[in-house]
């Protein structure tokens, strides 16, 4: 299962226990939430008195006990999944098929299915609670001929389909806002202040989403509430009650006390889900100190010089890197440490390791801005605007390669299918993570050697695999997802023949499913630009700790081990303020996404190129700040010398 | 102690104070002549210059909308422009379309909510103030509606500075580039500080009445109109009127406050993402100053009351005062000692901050205790014209960024003629005891109030204090001096002056205080 010991022991003795601490904290908050819960779905303004010891005996009675278990069963259900799906990488779908496979992934459908059945759990809870009407799912009534029998009880019904409605809901929406996605603050706060804080948008987001997702069902079941009633009624050997009124008509539905019911339920489910998220989140991203130096050997494996290199899990390797800034940051000694000489023979190890780590980083990002800008500049704009079929005209030859385009995924699709989508970070063996069929991010072959390394052990059964650095296959890879692709070889013939090996050339038109594959591939707007900035906040890390540790080096590096390093420091810093800077003239790059405050979406991922582009000039800034006119006895080239006056004017 | 009695005497009227050299303070009586290599950057904007609003938004509204609307559109516009009492106002006064019941409803929920609002406002007064009443009440600069310059800001590493006027827009002056860029937008109303991003060229923050804007300003452009596409509007819900913000000096955080919102916001602004950190108490964050070395936080509340933040996990400590609020405070240049002072008291208080930035947080000993550093009650100078009362409360202060000088504005008293609004600068030494000296009076033409001042962050001979006048005019006083802790190689070349032989000072045997006797 773990590709190796080291992320063995991190996982089994940090994240697992970090998950255990904040479900125990999640099961811990259930009983005022509840409480809460039954005195707001009480509440009548009549009786205030009457009102408040009702809710006391009910809350002492066996039956809400029994209702106790179950939520706490739930919450640490959701807990786990929470921990199984979480990725400290968002997914991003660059089109809406890729969407609807991410959708359709049966992992995501057990995740659905999961959630569906919590939500039926927690509306048969919330209707024994509200009680009166609701609270059976039989009912004695009538019959015509006037024989009592057992009826089905509507209200109840209702309470059970609405609670596996927003259970299905909340598990879709949570792959389309990227829920699982675990993001860091800036801002490290203590985690009861942070919880604390966060609380009342907590309550806001649970509140409107339920809102929402009730009048979804209202209409749903106003619709189609006729099957699952019928179903029940069969399986169950229950009679419809004739006498009542039906819910699923105009008059059914109009009934204030009810749809009230639904929605101080829906807020209560989604409260206690997303509370148990947002402490999974808070703990998970926790910082933890790791020793720069190991005390005892056999730790080494836990030091960060040592865990900074390592690629999985990702978590790992994030916690780290922030754990590198951090101290880059605000302490003198464990910076001390970083630049310290090894005992016997004198070598800088730790800085080596640090920022070797780093500057690969950097010089991965830049290649893959690289490589991007080429596909976009040869593609050109149409890359976003046509739809494929207006420009087939243009020359024959452009069908092989389109086709090529078109089908290629395909098989990709198929044998990843299984495996890829919403595997965890932390999720080794034979699989590749954190990949989606047709997102263009990581498993693409388009990504560089660097970040497969980063991001999981190389999948074996690609067909990529081996060939990845060669330079056709990073040029012909981005056409994977690109729309209009095949006009780019009628627009630039004279490519090099190399840049087209196609291994399976088909001379065949594209088929009908192919073509409408085609249409739906459409690129979203900005999402390609998302996505490769996906694991941006590692970069920013790395460009924080770099530029930090440089500029206290200046006063703190009593060997000079920095110096060494700085000329590659400063170029490659610079290789991507130009790849960055080219990357923000494109179309949509610079858009700004719209984000809703009213959803616990994380929207940091959609802002990771900005934030990453300001920490970038900024750590320039701080290096030019602090050497000031030394920089001029650096050596880099004319270009570059050029670029860092620049800097040095502050005219950037 | 009266530490203004040990002051050189003011100047008499007509004199104005041009520069500090040779350890004093030297004047001149006509401010076109023997002005120094600063002139080129004095400014003056008079008054009549700006073309102000004449009329604000709301009252033009009434004079195009014509009111023929629905119910219902006039409800959306409402709750669009004043939210849930906007809405309930509607319905309340157009009783005549509603039903009965309806607006009886409404006209008792808008009473409950201003009883409420009474009764909040009881406690905390400032809330019944208008916007612009607050920013006033709360700005460092003094008497800010008045003011044509209503927000100044050098750039942290160069000579460029920005200026915010009574018209809303913002100035860029840049001594190297004939362009100055006018800065304008839309929700650009009523500015009430604007600061550079450190460690950046081009970034400038600006507080308004509505939200915090972030410019853009390329520094390379030959545009002199920026366009609004260049500004990032950052808003929060109840996050209104901003008025102070303080930008991380590693350029990473921005930090905003509003004297309405309990919590203050810290801003990613890239992201364009704040995480709230709120306490409850104090009633708002009006004033917010960011340590030097970036280990801390000085947010005032408009009660008795100001916080000192910590920066690395966020927390903070409370610092509850006796008499009013926290007016106005500084931080020495490594980030130990801040000096505040607070409404309705003549003296400067300092607190030492004994940690250093490395330690962890729960180890550093806060202070225990502030200790008076200055006392600047009223002291009476006699000169052949009358006398002149100098002191009173304390409107800003302002450390240069080598800990050497420390300009303090004292408000004066508007009514008086012989009680001017003065700026009283002291001499100050960090090592090896923090001391204070006497050093003179910064005055201005006759007739012009000092409103604003702020230091230079990086004036090579010494300290460059910028000070904004009443009268429009924005005048550069250097003082020059020798640090004794930086070494000279760099500066010795440059110099100007040629008198710059560091003389014993005469006041040296009248420290005003020291910490060895405190």
């Amino acid at each position: 299962m773990f590709p190796s010991e080291t992320s063995c022991w991190f996982i089994r003795k940090v994240i697992w226990w970090r998950a255990a601490a904040s479900i125990a904290w999640s099961v811990l908050l259930l009983p005022p939430t509840t409480a809460v819960f039954v005195f707001v779905s009480k509440f009548s303004f009549l009786h205030p008195i009457q009102t408040i010891s009702e809710c006391l005996s009910l809350l002492m009675s066996s039956c809400l006990i029994f209702s106790f278990i179950l939520l706490g069963g739930v919450v640490t259900m959701v807990g786990f999944l929470n921990l199984e799906y979480y990725t400290v990488i968002p997914t991003i779908a660059c089109s809406k098929i890729a969407l609807l496979g991410q959708l359709l992934h049966p992992r995501q459908v057990i995740n659905s299915f999961a959630h569906c059945l919590m939500g039926v759990i927690v509306g048969w809870c919330c209707a024994v609670t509200v009680g009166s009407r609701y609270e059976t799912l039989g009912c004695p009534c009538k019959s015509s001929d006037g024989v009592p029998q057992m009826g089905l009880n509507e209200y109840h019904l209702v309470f059970l389909l609405a609670g596996a409605f927003v259970g299905f809901s909340h598990s879709l929406l949570g792959v389309i806002h990227n829920i699982n996605y675990v993001s860091f603050t800036a801002v490290q706060q203590y985690k009861y202040l942070h919880f604390k804080g966060s609380l009342p948008l907590v309550l806001k987001c649970s509140a409107i989403q339920a809102f929402y997702s009730i009048r979804n069902f209202t209409v749903a079941y106003f619709f189609l509430g006729y099957i699952p009633k019928t179903w029940i009624c069969k399986t169950l050997n229950l009679h419809l009650d004739s006498s009542v009124h039906r819910l699923d008509s105009i008059t059914g539905f109009v009934d204030l006390s009810l749809l009230y019911h639904l929605w101080i339920s829906a807020t209560f489910l989604l409260f206690t889900w997303y509370t148990t998220l947002l402490l999974f989140r808070i703990f998970v991203t926790e910082v933890y100190s790791f020793p720069v130096q190991p005390t005892f050997t056999e730790d080494s494996r836990q030091c960060l010089p040592r865990v900074l290199t390592d690629q999985q899990p990702m978590i790992l390797k994030f916690l780290a890197l922030q754990d590198l800034a951090l101290l880059s940051k605000h302490s003198p000694s464990r910076r001390s440490e970083v630049f310290s000489l090894s005992q016997p023979g004198g070598h800088p190890h730790n800085w080596n390791a640090v920022s070797r780590e780093c500057l690969a980083l950097l010089a991965d990002l830049t290649q893959r801005l690289v490589a991007y800008h080429e596909t976009v500049a040869t593609n050109g704009r149409a890359k976003s605007l046509s739809s494929g079929s207006e420009r087939k005209t243009s020359s024959d030859t452009s069908f092989s390669s389109g086709t090529e385009d078109l089908m290629s995924p395909r098989p990709t699709f198929l044998t990843k299918t299984p495996t890829s989508v919403f595997a965890r970070s932390f999720a080794g063996g034979p699989h590749s993570p954190l990949t989606a069929p047709f997102t263009p991010d990581l498993d693409s072959p388009f990504s560089s050697p660097t970040l497969r390394r980063l991001t999981g052990p190389v999948d074996q059964c690609s067909p990529w695999h081996g060939s990845v650095q060669s330079p056709h296959i990073m040029r012909r890879a981005p056409k994977l997802w690109s729309t209009s692709a095949e006009s780019q070889v009628s627009s630039s013939p004279p490519r090099s023949p190399a840049s087209v090996p196609s291994p399976k050339q088909e001379p065949t038109k594209p088929s009908f499913l192919a073509q409408f594959l085609q249409n739906r591939k459409e690129q979203l707007p900005e999402a390609s630009s998302q996505a490769l900035f996906a694991d941006s906040q590692a970069h920013i890390w790395a460009l924080e700790a770099l530029s930090y540790l440089v500029q206290a080096s200046f006063t703190e590096d009593q060997f000079g081990v920095v110096q060494t390093t700085l000329p590659s420091i400063l170029s490659s810093m610079l290789h991507l303020q130009e790849a960055v800077d080219r990357h923000f003239k494109l179309p949509h790059a610079s858009s700004k996404p719209v984000r809703s405050a009213n959803s616990m979406e994380d929207f940091t991922y959609k802002t990771l190129r900005f934030a990453l582009r300001a920490t970038l000039k900024t750590a320039i800034y701080r290096i030019t700040t602090t050497f000031g006119s030394h920089l001029n006895a650096v050596q880099m080239s004319a270009e570059h010398r050029k670029r860092l006056q620049q800097f040095l004017e502050f005219k950037e | 102690m009266c530490s203004l009695a040990l002051f050189p005497p003011p100047l008499p009227p007509g004199q104005t104070t041009l520069c500090e050299s040779n350890n004093e303070l030297l004047c001149g009586t006509n401010n076109s002549e023997a002005r120094q290599d600063s002139s080129a950057l004095s400014l003056h904007f008079p008054r009549e210059s700006l073309k102000l609003h004449s009329r604000t938004e709301s009252s033009s509204k009434a004079a195009f909308l014509d009111h023929s609307e629905t119910l219902w559109m006039r409800s959306a516009a409402a709750w669009r422009d004043g939210g849930f009492t906007g809405l309930l106002n509607e319905i309340t006064t157009s009783h005549a379309e509603v039903p009965k019941w309806l607006s009886v409803t409404s006209g008792c929920i808008l009473a409950l909510l201003r009883w409420v609002s009474s009764f909040h406002g009881s406690l905390y007064p400032h809330v019944t103030l208008s916007s612009e009443d607050m920013i006033a009440e709360f700005s460092q600069l003094l008497n800010w509606s008045d003011c044509v310059v209503r927000a100044f800001a050098w750039h942290p590493h160069t000579d460029k500075f920005a200026v915010a006027l009574l018209d809303d827009s913002i100035k860029i002056y840049n001594p190297k580039s004939a362009i100055t860029p006018t800065l304008k937008h839309r929700l650009q109303r009523n500015v009430a500080a604007v600061q550079w991003k450190p460690l950046c060229a081009s970034v400038l923050a600006v507080a308004c009445q509505n939200c915090l804007l972030v410019w853009n300003v390329d520094p390379c452009s030959l545009s002199t109109r920026p366009s609004s596409g260049c500004a990032q509007v950052l808003s929060h819900p109840g996050h209104s009127p901003v008025t102070s913000i303080a930008w991380s000096p590693s350029g990473s955080l921005l930090v905003s406050a509003s004297p309405l919102d309990t919590s203050m916001m810290v801003w990613d602004v890239a992201a364009e993402s704040c995480v709230p950190l709120q306490r409850v108490g104090g009633g708002g964050v009006t004033f917010l100053s960011w340590s030097p070395d970036g280990s801390h936080i000085l947010a005032s509340t408009p009660s008795a009351l100001f916080r000192v933040w910590e920066t690395r996990m966020w927390t903070c400590e409370r610092w509850p005062c006796i008499k009013g609020c926290c007016q106005s405070g500084c931080w020495s240049p490594d980030g130990s000692r801040l000096l505040f002072t607070v409404q309705g008291e003549m003296v400067i208080y300092a607190l030492t901050f004994s940690g250093s930035p490395g330690v962890p947080p729960g180890l550093v000993k806060g202070p225990q205790v502030a200790v008076v550093v200055a006392d600047l009650s009223e002291t009476t100078f006699n000169s052949p014209d009358g006398d002149i009362i100098v002191g009173g409360e304390i409107q800003s202060l302002s450390w240069d960024p080598r800990g050497e000088r420390l300009a303090v504005l004292l408000k004066g008293d508007p009514g008086a003629a012989n009680r001017p609004a003065i700026i009283a600068v002291f001499k100050t030494r960090s090592n090896p005891v923090f001391e204070l000296l006497p050093c003179g009076f910064v005055q201005g033409e006759p007739g012009a109030e000092p409103r604003l001042l702020q230091f230079h962050p990086n004036f090579q001979h010494g300290a460059l204090l910028t000070v904004c006048w009443s009268s429009g005019k924005i005048t550069h006083i250097p003082f020059y001096f020798l640090t004794s802790g930086i070494s000279q190689v760099g500066l010795s070349g440059s110099l100007p002056l040629p008198h710059l032989q560091e003389r014993p000072a005469d006041f040296s045997n009248q420290s005003l205080f020291t910490e060895l006797i405190s």
